[in-house]
């Protein structure tokens, strides 16, 4: 996102000592943290991390109680707040012990806009729009309904990052102590578009599709015709349906397609056709590398959520913290309902000036 | 196999729990018989009863819960070890041929190996109503081997790893073996308590991950055809478990000089080339000027692509500066020129100040100067292969991760034949990545490699060998391995940093000192060096 308006960056530290001093939910943040649980076992052993001006980062921070936490933070009045996990010792004495390990987070994923660079037109790199935006929404969805239905999971936090994404905290007992390889498995279930800049398709689904496949394409065809036909306009120039052509693994089909696309006005009508001659050809079954899921496979690149899963994968993993600063930005990490993730607009998330 | 077994277990219950105890201390006899007790977890009470549960071996498929009791002649430790290594090399080359992993034709190849080698797997699962004293002896047999190896294999968390994979391979092919033909699973299951239909997803996590399972409110639904996966799973992680106790107790055997030979002398005999142990002597050293010239003439695709992408866009993602950055180090690029290396192309796309701040600390780390301080061992082939690649990556093995006409384009640039870029097409269809790879080597080399291609750096020393001595590449293997062919140690080197540690403090405990949970440890084959990851995610939040 570029600078918002009225956000100047000199005046940063200034801006963020009167929020620490004034906003910032102490009490929340720290009842959150603490779980109910005995200080001791929970709140003390939590790492923070504290990024202090000219990217100084102090990691390996705990504190006592509430009081200590916010002296703390209104002393050095961080850029940004960081949460580690919960660790055997307290992470402020890491030095003193032999053994330091982190023992339970919770479960956090993380969505960056970045990563939509190739299927977006808008905007690029660390630019967000409301158009783009909508990606993130149809994110939320898939991945919210996957972990409340399939894991079980309740106490599910969405929060916006300040800039270009957001992020899932997963905070019900059985998740934050989940071990590494748990979060990994978790992780991968969840990851259906792979493949780097040297892969056209990133999605390969089986024969039978699992049910939260299909689940996330029910989303996803509610989205499709709007995002990625109507806004993003995947299919509205030579060079642009010349690269979604290329999901499909047949060179004939591809190049009779490249044919017919100058002869409809828009992507909505291009797509229609793709859709037709692409089901033609699998039930008349004569191309042994068209799949039966072509299609689903395709609507589910342009719109499965593209999750940073080495963020997921790690225990100790440090993400940033909700109603932290950007500091990039001045917006506040606010958090936000996925009920109505489609009303939630990142251009009116309120920022320090 | 002595059959008093039993009765000597007595002579030692007011011993406290060891782990292996020898029967004559005074070594310098060197008896030929000796007592060989493992024992792992000293619960005496129970003992006794486990003890008449493997007087006899109900099952021809183990658990191996409990380690076995009673007499074992030095040369037989040591023949039934060795056969049992066979046995895993064999599912090792079965593995590298390219056979798709626990299918049918696998598992054919694998008993038909079996077979011809008269290996007493064979045997052990003959289904006899009588369960003759030959069965019985394969199957203990089966037994002792396994907990030998252990020993032999729990030092260091490379051979651990080698070792776990390899049994878990041969684990799961008896297993599907096992339901091919008809055996009794439901006793096994019964006797190993092992029940699954409906468990909590943190139990089937390997089905998860794949997405095989039915999920639903935090449980997973396992289909009858999957139980092979999950019973697999436990047995990993239990062994893998089981391992690091074994490791930890090992300082018990080492007043035992016949033994402590034995099992060091195993892994010495058939561990192949270790890239994390290397002395700073063994590899010549090369400069940053070099690079260029090297990557085109002796670099593995993988590598030269990642070089290419440097080139061209002076910058790599995260994971692509990682795994460059340790090829380049083992392959004899020193500090200080690595970061004048990575500088001279990042700089053109930032100030100093950004690079020092951002990215000479993670180039410090690989060489273990910052954080961990571990010198970490570059990636394998099958860790690259395995890796996770994700959009914006040019990371990963270009025969498995790049589409069909975007390798054939590469392949063209890089000048190879047409004839053989068919070859390689085929073999990549096949999913012979390794082979492909090695195909490519061969192509562009003229000559043929026996040994294979297990690691990106054995790519290019075998190149380099090749190219200033012209020595044939296969020979130097040859002369180093004794009594087995070329073992294939590079590729279970996925892991980086506890090996490391292990090698460079053998005293202290794996992955230095921590106590490792199973998770962790399965967990490390995936995903290792988190610090640095996160690390990353410190510099590249703000990117």
């Amino acid at each position: 996102m570029p600078p918002s308006e009225g956000y100047e960056c000199d005046m940063f530290p200034d801006y963020v000592a009167m929020y620490y001093k004034r906003i910032f939910p102490y009490n929340q943040y720290f009842r959150w943290l603490s779980y109910g649980q005995d200080l001791k076992q929970c709140f003390q052993k939590r790492e923070f991390c504290f990024t202090l001006a000219d990217d100084v980062y102090v990691r390996f921070l705990s504190f006592k109680d509430q009081e200590d936490m916010e002296a703390e933070i209104k002393k050095r009045c961080p850029h940004k707040i960081d949460i580690g996990a919960i660790y055997n010792f307290r992470p402020k004495d890491h030095k003193t012990v032999t053994v330091f390990s982190p023992r339970s987070k919770e479960l956090v994923f993380d969505i960056d806009m970045t990563d939509y660079d190739e299927i977006r037109i808008c905007c690029s790199g660390a630019e967000i729009c409301n158009k783009c935006w909508k990606y993130m929404t149809i994110a939320v969805k898939v991945l919210d309904s996957a972990l409340r239905q399939d894991y079980g999971f309740k106490h599910i936090l969405w929060v916006y990052s300040g800039r270009r994404g957001i992020h899932c905290w997963v905070c019900d007992a059985s998740a934050r102590m989940l071990s590494q390889a748990a979060r990994s498995a978790v992780a991968e279930y969840l990851q259906v578009v792979k493949g780097g800049d040297d892969t056209n398709k990133k999605v390969t689904l089986p024969f039978k599709l699992h049910p939260s496949i299909k689940r996330a394409e029910t989303i996803a065809k509610k989205y499709f015709t709007e995002v990625v036909l109507e806004d993003q306009d995947m299919l509205g120039t030579p060079e642009r349906w010349k690269k979604f052509l290329k999901h499909i693994p047949d060179q004939g089909l591809q190049d009779t397609l490249d044919k017919l696309m100058p002869q409809c006005s828009n992507s909505s009508q291009r797509w229609n056709i793709i859709q037709s001659e692409v089901t033609k050809a699998i039930n008349k079954g004569d191309k042994k590398s068209l799949k039966k899921n072509l299609l689903t496979e395709i609507i589910l690149q342009y719109t499965y959520p593209r999750l940073d899963i080495n963020v997921t994968k790690g225990l100790n993993h440090l993400l940033k913290s909700p109603f932290s600063i950007h500091p990039k930005t001045g917006r506040v990490c606010v958090c936000f309902n996925p009920q109505k993730a489609d009303e939630f607009n990142p251009m009116n998330v309120p920022l320090v000036r | 196999m002595a059959p008093q077994s039993v009765s000597h277990i007595d002579m030692y219950e007011s011993t406290p729990p060891l782990y292996l105890l020898p029967s004559l201390t005074n070594t310098s006899t060197l008896p030929q018989r000796t007592l060989v007790r493992m024992e792992f977890g000293g619960r005496r009470a129970l003992r006794r009863k486990r003890i008449q549960a493997e007087a006899s071996y109900s099952s021809g498929l183990q658990f191996y819960k409990e380690p076995p009791t009673g007499n074992v002649s030095l040369t037989e430790f040591d023949e039934m070890a060795f056969e049992r290594l066979k046995v895993l090399r064999a599912v090792e080359r079965l593995n590298l041929s390219g056979y798709i992993k626990n299918s049918e034709e696998w598992i054919t190849k694998l008993y038909e190996e079996f077979a011809k080698n008269k290996f007493f797997i064979i045997l052990a699962e003959k289904n006899t109503k009588s369960n003759t004293d030959e069965v019985q002896k394969a199957r203990r047999q089966d037994h002792v081997s396994h907990f030998i190896l252990r020993l032999a294999y729990c030092r260091t968390e490379e051979l651990r790893r080698w070792f776990i994979a390899h049994e878990t391979d041969l684990f799961k092919a008896r297993f599907l073996q096992a339901t091919r033909i008809g055996s009794d699973i439901r006793n096994f299951l019964a006797i190993n308590n092992l029940h699954y239909t409906s468990v909590p997803f943190i139990d089937a996590l390997e089905l998860v991950r794949q997405r095989k399972v039915f999920l639903k409110q935090g449980y997973a639904y396992v289909p009858e055809t999957d139980l092979a996966t999950l019973v697999t799973s436990s047995f990993r992680s239990k062994l893998s478990h089981d391992m690091t106790t074994t490791c930890r107790a090992l300082p018990e055997l080492d007043s035992d000089e016949r033994l402590v030979n034995l099992l060091h002398d195993f892994d010495q005999r058939y561990t192949g080339k270790d890239y994390s142990s290397k002395k700073h002597g063994d590899t010549c050293r090369i400069t940053p000027d070099m690079i260029d010239t090297l990557a085109n003439k002796s670099f593995p695709p993988c590598m030269r692509q990642l070089n290419d992408t440097l080139r061209t866009t002076h910058h790599l993602k995260y994971n692509g500066r990682v795994i460059y950055g340790l090829f380049l180090k083992a392959a004899g690029l020193n500090l200080e020129d690595a970061l004048f290396f990575w500088r001279s192309h990042f700089l053109k796309n930032m100030d100093v100040d950004t690079f020092d701040k951002r990215y000479s600390y993670g180039i410090r780390y690989n060489y273990g100067k910052e954080g961990k301080k571990t010198d970490f061992s570059p990636y394998g082939c099958i860790k690259i292969i395995m890796g996770n690649i994700a959009p914006g990556d040019v990371h990963g093995c270009p025969f498995k991760h790049s589409d069909v006409a975007i390798l054939r384009q590469r392949l063209v640039a890089y000048k190879v034949s047409n004839q053989v870029i068919d070859e390689i097409m085929e073999l990549v269809n096949k999913r012979h990545y390794q082979i492909a790879c090695q195909r490519y080597w061969e192509s562009i080399h003229g000559v043929p490699i026996d040994a294979g291609i297990n690691h990106p750096n054995q790519f290019f020393e075998e190149s380099q060998k090749f190219l200033n001595g012209g020595v044939q590449p296969s020979q130097g293997k040859k002369q180093s391995e004794v009594k087995t062919t070329p073992t294939f140690m590079y590729s279970s080197q996925s892991s980086t940093q506890s090996s490391t540690q292990s090698s460079t403090q053998p005293s202290t405990q794996p992955s230095g000192g921590n106590t490792m949970t199973v998770s962790e440890e399965i967990d490390m084959y995936f995903d290792d060096d988190i610090e640095a990851a996160m690390l990353e995610q410190n510099s590249c939040r703000e990117d």
